[in-house]
Parts: structure tokens; sequence; C-alpha cells
């Protein structure tokens, strides 16, 4: 909780009585005596203060801004869905940052009367509206939302994603079905196993297996559908996946416990049947769910794409629908609006933020003739667009469609239990089917002792110990590298991971930190540079900011100051002009090269003075490339950024292999070159550009603070400042990959203990118990060495 | 033994109950946004203000 700025809300005196004045409502630094940054955060404020929300700014952590405020015109309308006098829409909320965002938006919609529900949610970023009355009210209640300074998008939900939703909840329901079942029958279990070393009549064992029974079989019917389902419809192509054996076992092993059953046999394994369902089904949801969030956040991308667009027509301009919007139209684009459509500028001369698409954090300047893509947004001035690609077509829809094809593929990726069990599963079954035959034919035994036999080679050489090897070690791994702050996201990352001798870094925001901050403060006589930051505060371009950042509090600002669209800002004073901006636009000759970011100041009676920004390298990069270097690992660095910037990062950290400029498609292809020449690719990156690579690569990792979008393809997320997490990262798949096969060698060398005995038909359910949770507990065991492994050290 | 035939019946009622629960949680959906719950927690104390402010 931040007092300051609470402070700060409840008694503006107090503000502008201060040295180092925020903006009340998003608390970037201002001017000394002003109240707030803009406008806009003036008016959020007022909002706020209004419905009676002080409390927002109490809840909400240090000096986090909100988002910028934007008017948006978005044809509402169309996305209500009205139904017995309710009206419900759903609407994609941008720039929520914590739970106070949270809190503030539902809250301020809830003081409206009509409102009956409004929930966001944190996860996906959702907010679902529901009202009585009249259908328009949705613009009144979307317009709250942009004025507390939250852009928002309406949301058509499509059928695709409703399914996978839907599926996601059908396996979390036979999860918990499955569950119960396996807890209560195992209670019964044991009570039977103590009973056989114990003096357990006929009568009550009978009696447990029979409630077993009653249990087991709705559960199994109902929890193994997905299982039955999968490996149905795979016999029908004629071919064979993971699910036939597990299906045959579990149907084999039910079938055999009701025939004990009933004939008051003392062996039953429906415990088994469930509990290996239950954990099957642990893994599955996982695997859907983390799915399920990359293929949500991929969609939100499309809504950008969606949204009416002003077009030019003979009869001036009007708003149409994206779906409406022809190859060839005129758009015409606000200062502030985000770009619906790609295509070139016809007229107009501004700055678009690209960071969105091209990974590029500087804001670009565009004029005639320049390329715009849908999802930059125009910032200075308004521009005239011809369009050359609406909806799916654009690069943006091009990329979420990468993005699920990668997915599908990585969905293909064989794991090391699935390749044992390939060759297990046949073995198992031939082995079962062939003591029931040697004891019917050669051992004269009667076929209901050698059906039994051959189900305790089925029970015994059961999955338990198999099915426990891999994922226990996973398990083990991922909360070893939660300490650490790197959170996993997929099963079988690790896996995948630990093949791995390619890394390719993306520069900004991963090489780097991903702010620009001021490199030649020092030095100066400090004259140039609080004189520009005087210029700066007018601006929110990131290097003006990071210059006044520089510059240190207690700046005066300037009267008069004007943005000059794409080029900078300029003021009159009693001197003469004072020029802060490009090198053409405040007269300095040529632009250096030196890979740095710069502006020029410029004013009467001094020469242009120069001012240069650098993005700084991530505190322990050298190093870090360095220990990657030494483990003979081949490294890349692939960024959207400029030549001379990523030549300056990766010759820092010691990279030889660069290339720059490179836009989503083209990383893409060259993470798929890589691996078709036989590399295993590890990508790093935090962009929406990158966001197609990371998906591709065999393994992928993304910071925190990269965008959702990215955090969402890659296989884990690490926190904080540190790079070391790559290293990291790649000891502990190593360590997962060297322990997953111990245990797969524990579990061969107890089947061949095991089965010997079992296809003796010296197996009582008792020792099976005994056997199978020492073959369980033996793999677990092996699993946790893993949590005292030290990481990233060699 | 037959006091089984009173625990067997009440274990696995409790185990139906809790069952029932989770399935009736899933079926409001509060499954969906378990980040968002975690933090709602927070918040309740302010709903008071509100509501005295919509009447």
């Amino acid at each position: 909780m931040n007092t300051a700025v609470a402070s700060l809300a409840g008694s503006p005196a107090v503000a502008t009585g201060k040295a180092e004045a925020l903006c009340l409502h998003c608390a970037t630094p201002v001017a000394t005596g002003e109240r707030f940054c803009c406008t806009g955060c003036a008016g959020a404020h007022a909002l706020i203060r209004g419905l009676g929300l002080d409390s927002y700014y109490q809840l909400r952590a240090a000096g986090r801004p909100v988002g910028e405020i934007e008017d948006e015109r978005i044809a509402w309308g169309e996305f209500v869905q009205v139904s017995e006098g309710r009206c419900r829409a759903e609407l994609i909320v941008d720039g929520m940052h914590c739970a106070a965002c949270l809190w503030l938006i539902e809250h301020a919609l809830r003081a409206h009367p009509a409102v009956v529900r409004a929930q966001v949610s944190a996860t996906t970023r959702r907010l679902v509206l529901e009202w009585k009355g009249d259908a328009g009210l949705i613009d009144e209640l979307a317009g709250t939302v942009s004025r507390l300074g939250y852009r928002c998008l309406p949301l058509t939900p499509d059928a695709v994603e409703q399914a996978g939703m839907a599926e996601e909840k059908s396996l979390l329901r036979a999860m918990g079905v499955a569950g119960f079942a396996a807890a209560n029958i195992m209670l019964l279990s044991v009570s039977v196993w103590s009973g056989h070393v114990g003096d357990m009549g006929t009568w009550t064992r009978d009696l447990m297996h029979a409630v077993s029974a009653v249990i087991a079989i709705p559960a199994i019917a109902y929890a193994g559908l997905p299982f039955f389902r999968s490996a149905a419809s795979a016999l029908r192509r004629g071919r064979s996946n993971m699910d036939v054996p597990i299906s045959i076992g579990v149907i084999l092993a039910t079938a055999v416990s009701l025939a004990e059953m009933l004939q008051s046999g003392p062996h039953a394994y429906f415990d088994a049947a469930v509990t290996l369902l239950f954990f099957l089904l642990i893994g599955r949801y996982l695997e859907t769910r983390a799915r399920g969030y990359a293929r949500r956040t991929a969609q939100q991308l499309l809504a950008w794409t969606a949204q009416p667009v002003s077009v030019e027509t003979d009869a001036g301009v009007v708003q149409r629908p994206a779906q409406r919007v022809a190859i060839g139209d005129r758009v015409v684009l606000a200062a502030g609006e985000r770009i619906p459509v790609d295509g070139f500028v016809l007229s107009g001369q501004s700055a678009i933020d690209a960071s969105l698409v091209s990974g590029e954090t500087l804001p670009q300047p565009v004029a005639p003739g320049d390329r715009v893509f849908a999802g930059a947004i125009n910032i200075d001035a308004p521009l005239r667009l011809q369009v050359t690609a609406t909806g799916a077509a654009t690069l943006i829809g091009g990329i979420v469609r990468l993005m699920e094809a990668a997915e599908q593929g990585r969905s293909r990726f064989v794991r090391l239990s699935e390749k044992v069990a390939r060759y297990y599963a046949p073995v198992v079954h031939l082995t079962a089917l062939l003591s029931f035959l040697g004891w019917m034919l050669i051992g004269d035994a009667d076929w209901r002792s050698a059906l039994l036999i051959a189900a305790a080679v089925l029970i015994i050489t059961c999955p338990c110990a198999l099915a426990l090897a891999v994922p226990a070690v996973q398990v083990a791994a991922s909360s070893r590298l939660m300490k650490s702050g790197i959170l996993m996201k997929s099963a079988t990352a690790l896996e995948r991971a630990a093949a791995i001798d390619t890394i390719v870094f993306d520069k900004t925001g991963t090489l780097t930190v991903g702010r620009p901050r001021l490199v030649n403060a020092a030095g100066e006589d400090g004259e140039n540079l609080q004189l520009a930051a005087r210029l700066a505060l007018r601006s929110r371009h990131p290097l003006c900011r990071a210059l006044v950042a520089a510059a240190g509090p207690g700046v005066l600002p300037l009267e008069g100051v004007e943005e000059v669209p794409g080029q900078g800002m300029r003021w009159i004073g009693g001197d003469g002009e004072w020029r802060l901006g490009h090198a053409r636009f405040t007269g300095a000759t040529a632009a250096m090269s030196d890979g740095c970011s710069e502006l020029w100041f410029s004013r009467p009676g001094a020469p242009p003075h120069r001012f240069r920004f650098q993005d700084d390298l991530r505190p322990d990069a050298t190093e870090t490339v360095a220990e990657l270097k030494r483990r003979g690992l081949k490294l890349l660095v692939l960024s959207g950024d400029r030549p001379d910037a990523v030549r300056s990062a990766a010759e820092a950290t010691g990279i030889a292999d660069w290339r720059a400029g490179v836009d989503p498609q083209a990383k893409a292809d060259a993470i798929a070159g890589l691996k078709a020449s036989g590399h295993r690719v590890l990508m790093v990156g935090d962009g929406l550009n990158d966001a197609v690579a990371l998906t591709l690569a065999d393994a992928s990792l993304s910071p925190a603070s990269g965008i959702d979008i990215a955090q969402n393809a890659a296989d884990a997320v690490f926190q904080g400042d540190r790079l070391a997490a790559v290293p990291e990262f790649l000891d502990a798949a190593c360590a997962s990959r060297r322990l997953a096969i111990q245990n797969l060698a524990l579990a061969l060398v107890y089947n061949l203990i095991a089965v010997p005995l079992a296809i003796a038909g010296m197996v009582t359910p008792l020792v099976a118990a005994i056997a199978m949770s020492g073959s369980s507990l033996l793999v677990v065991g092996n699993a946790l060495r893993l949590g005292r492994l030290r990481l990233g050290r060699g | 033994m037959s006091i089984l035939l009173l625990l067997i019946p009440a274990a696995l009622a409790l185990g139906l109950l809790g069952m029932a629960g989770f399935l009736w949680a899933l079926k409001r959906n509060q499954f969906e946004d378990l980040e968002g719950a975690a933090q709602r927690v927070l918040f309740d104390d302010a709903d008071a203000a509100l509501r005295a402010r919509r009447q």
C-alpha cells in the first residue's frame, strides 16, 4: 500500500506544496504546482472521487500508472445479447495491472443502478456485464470503463473457443469424480489388505468388494470416457495411441475384479483402475488448460482488427464494421487510436507505437508511403491510410494463425514415457495373455485362476511406477524452479529443453531491461539537462520521460511548449526558440550511429546538444552468455530493432551471431530453419513479435515483464532482472531427464522381479499392494532429490 | 462387524457431499478465475459504503 499516493489523493494541498509532485491519478512526475499530468487523468480522478471510490488509490500498488485515456469509437450495440429483458455483453479490458484495477472497474460499473452483474476475470482479462433495460446503455457503461483509463474492446465468443472451455470443464468434472472414487475405494481396499493379515471374514470382504464395485463402475464409466473416446477414434482410423493400452488395462482390470467379486474371490483391483484414471486426468486437465490460455490470449489480439473503422467515401467519412472494409479503401485515423487494418500512409505525419507488432520500443515516425500494421497505436497526429489487408489477413491475424498451427505441432511431441509405453504396453499385454494360456494349457489350471493370474500380471506391471516415474520428476523440478522464480507452464517443457543445443535471444526486454536510460548525464554541466527536461516534461515519449527522470525532481514546467508531431518539442522563449527532438528538427548536422537512441536539444547561443540513451543490458547478461558459451551452446540474437542497437547489445554480451530488423514471420522462419537443419532450439523472448517463434521452438522462456501473449506462448516464465534463469532452466531440464531415466530403470527392475512372481501365481493382492506402493515410493523419493539440486553453475 | 453397515454408508455420504460441493462450484463457474477470487477477498469492506450511496 502506498501511503504517499493515498495521502496525495486525500489532500491535494499537500501535493502542491511538495517539490517532487506526482500526478494524483497515474503518479507520473508532473511539474511543481500541477496536480495532473494530463486532462485524461484529471477526468479519471474526478470520476473516481465522484463515485466515492477513493479507496482505489489506497488499494493499488505504489506508483502503478494506469493506461492513458483515449477516445475510441466502437459500435457497441452489435455486441449486446438481449434475452428476457436482460442485456449481456462481454468485453476485453486492456491495461489492468493489479487487484485495484479489478476492484475499480467492478465498483464503478455496479454504481450504475441498471447494472445487475459486472465481473472482471483477472485471469482472462474479460469483463462480463449484465444489466436491465435498454441495450443502448452499453455505450455509457463502456464509456465509464474507458474514462477510468482502461481500453475496452467487444468480444465475440467463437465456437472453437467455447468447445475448448467445455472440454476443460468436463475434464475437471471427470477428475473430481475419479478423485472421489479413488479416495473412497482406497479406504475400503486398505481394510481388505489388512484383513488378509488379520482375520477378516469372507462376508465382510465381499461386502467391501461390493461397495467398491458400486462406486468404481459408474466412476470408471464416467471418468474414463475421455480415454475411451480417444482410443475408439484412434482404433476406428486403424491407428493406436496411448489411450488404447490405458483403456484396455482399465476395462480388463474392472471386468476381472467384477467377476472375482461375483464369485466371492479374494482379489479385486478396482482401486488400481480408478487411481490410475485419476492421475492421468490430472495431467490431461493441466495440459488442456495451458493450451486454452494460450489460444484465448491469441484470439484477443484479433479483437484489434474487428473494430469499426472510419472510412472515407464520396459522401464523407462513415463508420463501418471491419468486415465491410475493402482493400483499397481510404481510412481516417485520429491521434491516439489503435490502427485496425494493415495499410500504407496516404497523408499525414505522425509517430506510431508499433511495440506490439515489431518489438521496437521507441515510437516510429511515419510519413506518406510508409507501411503500418494493425495493432500499432497512432500517437501524434491524424493519418489517412490506404487499406491493404483487414481482419484475419492482417499481419497480426497471421501471427495468431501461425501460433495456433505451431501449438498443434507442439502437441504432437512424443514424451519419453509415451515412447517407453509404446514398447511396454504390447509386451505387458502379451505376457498376460501368455501366462493365461500357459496356465490353461500347460499348468492345468481352471480358466478362473488362469484369468486371475493374467490379471495379476497386468496389475503388477501396471502403470503405478511407470505412470509416476516421469510426472514425479516433473513436479519436483517445477517446485525447485519455482524457488528460483521460474514458473513452469507446460509439463513436457523440461523434456523438450533437455536436448537443446541452440539458444535464440530477442534483444529488447530479454537481453536488455527494456527501458531507455540517459547515459551521458554525468560529465555534463547539468544546465542543458535541466533546461531540456523542462521541455521534455510535456511529452509522453519514452525518451522524454527518461530525460525527466535523469534530471531529478523539481523540474519547472514551461508555459506554451508545443509538440510537433513526429519531430519533437518546441518553445519560444525571450531569447529565441528552444527545440528538443530529432537531429534534423533541431538543426544538428547528422544523426550519429553508435547504437544509441538520441534526442537533440538546441537553444539560441549554444550548439545543439546530443543526449544519448541506451537500453541497459540485464545486470548478469554478459556472465550468463559466457556461461552458456562455455557449455558449447550456439547463441543467436534475432531482433526487430535497428541494426546498430542490436549490434551494440550483441557485442556487449559477446554473442557473435545477430540479425536485426527481423519481423515476426522471419523470426519464426529462422527458428523453423534451425530446427530443419537438426538443431534443438530454445527461444527466449518477451514480445508479440516473438510469440510465434516461442511457440515454434523446441522449448521457450519468457521474462515476467513480457506481454501476456508471450508469457502464454512460452513454456516457462522467469521473474526478475536476472538472465541466469536460462542456464538454471537448462540445468533443471538435464537433471530431470537424468532422473526420469533412472526412475524408468527402477520401474523396470521392479518389473523384472515382480512379473515372474506374478506369472508363477505367487502374487496375492497383499504382496501386490506392498510391491506397488514400495516401487512408487522409491520412484517418488528419487525424484525428490531434485529439490536439493544446485542450479545455474555447471 | 455390523457397525460397518453404519460406518461405510456414513463415510460414503460424506464423500458424496464433498463431490457434490465440487460439482456445484464447478457449475457455478467458480474455477474460472482463481487469480481474481484470491484478490477479491480483500475488497469487501468498501461495498457497504457503495451500497449506501446507491440507496
